[in-house]
């Protein structure tokens, strides 16, 4: 089956650093990921099901593996080589579509009892993604036992499948697993909140900050601060309140709360109040010195979009006591609630542009550039893929 | 004798005419048979003794007041206001004309007696004069004689100690204004009329004011319904003003007002004596000697070659050669009318008939970025706010007409003199560029804004809700064009103000054609020197 795979290849990874620092999504044509035929995977255990991926998205974490820029955190919880692509909606053998669930939790990896947080129902903190009858692997498309989306094959356990009803197209399905992690933030924000007034702020309008603003069920003014014409228009369409460059959000923050500042005239500086809740959908260190700078005393930082190692001045965040929260993935919960979402807001609208396997270094660097070049979402499209369709 | 304005019809021989294009110039040929220029008098020539007819003014006055004399003793509290660094544009040549008539007063009060005088800069919600903006003003010797003890300020509408409320005109307007000119036994208001807006009653009951009185005429309403607001008698900004000044009237507020008027020397007339490097700007294009020609071309390529900054402060230091042309002094409403006929008979050139397209090209200042910045929102006001008003009788250019004016508008704003202006940029007119609905939606928030409040009061910035009234300014404006095309300007900056960006003057009419048709009259106004037009 063809698949572009990632292996464990230093110096490889080590040209894709530098192609990606000179032009983002460079590593994909230097770098360790490839396109390739390889074996089907093997079934882990009876209960697994093979599935034919129909579209699979790219997301900021891949564009990061590709270029290079994943932090170290992340080696002993992947195994290589693996098949990258975690958003996924495929088909089944029984002529159904679904999305995959990706977190590989206790339950997938046959160990019982399962974890405290698993037992939870919070598989997105399951303390077992490097244990069990599996590689290690956070997810799927991080794990070389299962496969990933961007290949004609992957596999997955039933409990990992959510069925796509009817209505949603393949572009809309394949908004669901993205989708379900901006749930999982605006659901961790209004807990934030907890009815406090004030705006909410939204730093970054890539997919990621578009699908929490369209998750967002609070009261509260939603600013957002969005670099490029269709993220503005779509972020007001999706809810916004008030989009404004990223660099007058503070500014926007400023107004809206009637706060004054530290220093500084007009830019820079901190401000004496600021929001409750500020949602980081980029992770950069840039953006996380901006949250710390637009975020009230007392108040909080969701960090959404993935970080890596950061060197931020923290004095503000002990003076004010913030709170600096990650919020990674979803239960289950929230998948089902990323289902009706994508449905109700019609978010299959955010895919822009899909590419087969093989124009794989095009796909990658339409994703890394998604902003500039107009675009959200970039996928593939592995539903003309030939042995695909031969089995 | 000066020659007075003239229109001149534009053939296939007039040569390219000039346009101020921000901090630079461009030559424009505009199509023969249908264009037309607009060019202002030549300057007036200006009293032969100022000293001596301020010193006439204040003891001969108009109206029904006394001679200043007679209204100063010992023990009294006077309080001298004069207007701002708004006034002259650009700011005249040492001694400032403020300064000659601030000296005169105090000579007369020491006469009387008097001890206790303040001056106030009559800023309202402009930003605070720096040191060396005051000195320019008042000259080092008043400034040294009272600013160091506290007694020369600018005015704070924020304060809240500061503040009188004087009452209540029948249309329901808050009358407030400085308390410490309220609570004197006289105000003193030295004015420099340079345009017909300014003076009257717009000086204290504007000058001295805040937000609570400006509101109720720095509004969209009141600017559409002013044509123009260069026409006090068709302006609702002044019945509204004029509405507070009989407030004051009949208050125990008792104001001694000094009107001047200056000449349009902006460049300097070899003819006054008053010549310099740039007095080809004033003149009319076919009147270029060969030095002109080689003058300009000299300052083209100088310009381009500066950086920007240099670029600035060189524009920034021109000081104008005006002669001050009249001063009288004594009750306002009879100061003003007279002072109106002097800036009338410099200023005003008939016109007959409107124009498809109206054309102006704008130059590096406004009366709110002297030494700042002209960021785009006042590249706004300037063309549709103060160039479009500057008529009598109707509007050069017809309903539905266009509008096309030459401003680099670079995305660029001073931080430190107008912060609300670039999230009023960034946030309001990113949502909207209707001036009611901006009004209705975000007037309260900036104006109230503790900010903005802070930064004007402690800092050298504009109030929070300056850059609205700038926006209101040109409301009269965007109601009655059906298009504005900038020439070679930013095109996002542009675009951002709701306007058609283009690179060209050709491009320009092109745009302009979707409108008015493809062969429309053009008229362009040949300002800088200031002209307005009588158009009948």
């Amino acid at each position: 089956m063809k698949a572009l795979e990632f292996s464990r290849k230093p110096a490889r990874y080590a040209a894709a650093m530098i192609a990606g620092a000179i032009r983002p999504g460079g590593g994909a044509a230097v770098g360790p990921l490839r396109l390739r035929d390889l074996d089907r995977p093997e079934l882990p255990d009876d209960n697994w099901i093979t599935l034919r991926p129909r579209l699979a998205g790219i997301c900021g974490s891949d564009l990061s593996t590709i270029d290079g820029h994943s932090s170290r955190y992340f080696e002993p919880i992947v195994s290589f080589p693996f098949v990258p692509g975690h958003e996924v909606v495929a088909d089944l053998d029984d002529g159904s579509r679904a999305v995959v669930i990706p977190v590989l939790h206790c339950e997938i990896r046959g160990i019982d009892p399962v974890c405290s947080a698993c037992a939870a129902g919070q598989i997105n903190r399951c303390e077992r993604i490097a244990f069990g009858h599996l590689e290690p692997g956070l997810q799927t498309g991080f794990c070389c036992d299962t496969g990933g989306g961007w290949s004609e094959f992957m596999v997955a356990h039933p409990s990992q499948l959510v069925p796509v009803p009817d209505q949603l197209s393949d572009e809309a399905a394949v908004m669901v697993e993205p989708a379900a992690c901006a749930v999982h933030a605006a659901r961790a924000a209004a807990a934030t909140l907890d009815g406090r007034s004030g705006p909410v702020a939204v730093i970054g309008a890539g997919t990621l900050g578009l699908l929490t603003i369209a998750a967002l069920d609070v009261r509260n003014d939603v600013l957002v601060g969005a670099r490029y014409p269709h993220q503005r228009r779509l972020a007001v369409a999706l809810g916004a309140t008030s989009v404004v460059a990223p660099d007058e959000l503070a500014n926007a923050v400023r107004l809206a709360t009637g706060s004054l500042r530290y220093g500084g005239t007009h830019d820079g500086g901190q401000l004496t109040g600021g929001a409750a809740a500020v949602i980081d959908c980029v992770g950069s260190e840039a953006s996380l010195a901006d949250a710390l700078a637009m975020v009230a005393p007392g108040g909080t930082i969701l960090v959404v979009g993935m970080p890596a190692t950061t060197t931020l001045d923290l004095t503000g965040l002990w003076h004010r006591e913030v709170a600096l929260r990650g919020v990674y993935a979803y239960d289950r919960a929230d998948f089902d609630a990323a289902v009706d979402l994508v449905g109700a807001q019609d978010l299959g609208r955010l895919v822009s542009a899909t590419y087969p396997l093989a124009r794989y270094t095009d796909a990658i660097a339409h994703a890394a550039e998604a902003g500039r070049r107009g675009a959200v979402k970039v996928a593939f499209d592995l539903r003309d893929e030939k042995e695909r369709n031969r089995s | 004798m000066p020659r007075p304005g003239l229109v001149l019809d534009v053939d296939s021989s007039t040569p390219p005419i000039l346009f101020h294009h921000g901090e630079g110039f461009a030559l424009e040929k505009l199509p023969p048979g249908r264009s037309r220029v607009i060019y202002p008098a030549e300057p007036q020539a200006g009293l032969k003794d100022t000293d001596a007819a301020i010193r006439h003014a204040l003891e001969h006055p108009l109206g029904d007041s006394q001679p200043l004399s007679s209204l100063l003793f010992a023990g009294m509290k006077l309080t001298i206001c004069f207007d701002d660094l708004s006034l002259p544009l650009p700011m005249m040549k040492r001694p400032d004309v403020r300064q000659r008539i601030i000296e005169a007063v105090l000579d007369t009060a020491a006469a009387a007696g008097v001890d206790d005088v303040e001056l106030i800069a009559a800023l309202a919600l402009h930003r605070r004069m720096t040191e060396d903006e005051l000195r320019h003003a008042v000259g080092d010797r008043v400034y040294d004689a009272f600013a160091p003890s506290g007694r020369l300020y600018n005015h704070d509408a924020e304060d809240p100690d500061g503040m009188l409320e004087i009452g209540t005109t029948d249309h329901g307007e808050v009358v407030e204004i400085n308390k410490r000119a309220a609570t004197s036994d006289l105000i003193v208001y030295v004015n420099i009329n340079l345009v017909a807006m300014d003076g009257g009653w717009k000086s204290t009951a504007t000058g001295l004011s805040g937000y609570r009185s400006l509101k109720h005429h720095h509004n969209v309403h009141t600017m559409q319904n002013s044509t123009s607001f260069m026409d006090r008698h068709k302006s609702e900004l002044h019945h509204s003003n004029w509405r507070m000044g009989k407030v004051l009237k009949d208050s125990d507020v008792k104001i001694f007002q000094i009107e001047t008027t200056l000449n349009n020397d902006t460049f300097g007339t070899p003819s006054l004596g008053t010549g310099t490097p740039l007095s080809m700007l004033s003149k009319r294009e076919w009147e270029w000697t060969a030095k002109d020609r080689a003058m300009f071309m000299g300052v083209q390529a100088g310009l381009k070659r500066m950086p920007a900054r240099a670029k600035r402060a060189a524009f920034n230091s021109w000081q104008a050669p005006y002669a001050v042309t009249s001063v009288q002094a004594g009750e306002v409403e009879a100061v003003h009318e007279s002072t109106l006929e002097h800036v009338f008979s410099q200023h005003l050139v008939p016109v007959e008939g409107q124009t498809d397209v109206l054309t102006m090209g704008l130059p590096y200042i406004c009366p709110y970025n002297v030494n700042s910045t002209m960021n785009p929102i006042l590249v706004m006001c300037l063309g549709l706010g103060y160039f479009f008003n500057l008529y009598r009788g109707k509007p050069l250019v017809r309903q539905g007409g266009v509008l096309i004016m030459r401003h680099p508008t670079p995305w660029e704003f001073n931080p430190v003199h107008h912060p609300s202006y670039i999230d009023f940029f960034e946030q309001v007119l990113a949502d909207t560029t209707d001036p009611v609905e901006i009004e209705k939606k975000y007037e309260k928030q900036f104006a109230e804004d503790e900010w903005y409040r802070h930064l004007y009061r402690t800092s050298y910035a504009y109030h929070g809700v300056h850059p609205f009234y700038m926006w209101y300014w040109g409301s009269h404006a965007l109601q009655h064009l059906g298009k504005v095309v900038i020439v070679g300007g930013d095109p996002k900056a542009v675009r951002r103000l709701g306007f058609a960006p283009a690179s060209t003057m050709q491009d320009a009419l092109e745009i302009a054609s979707d409108v008015v048709g493809p062969a429309p009259t053009i008229t362009h106004v040949h300002n800088p020197p200031i002209l307005m037009a009588d158009v009948t």
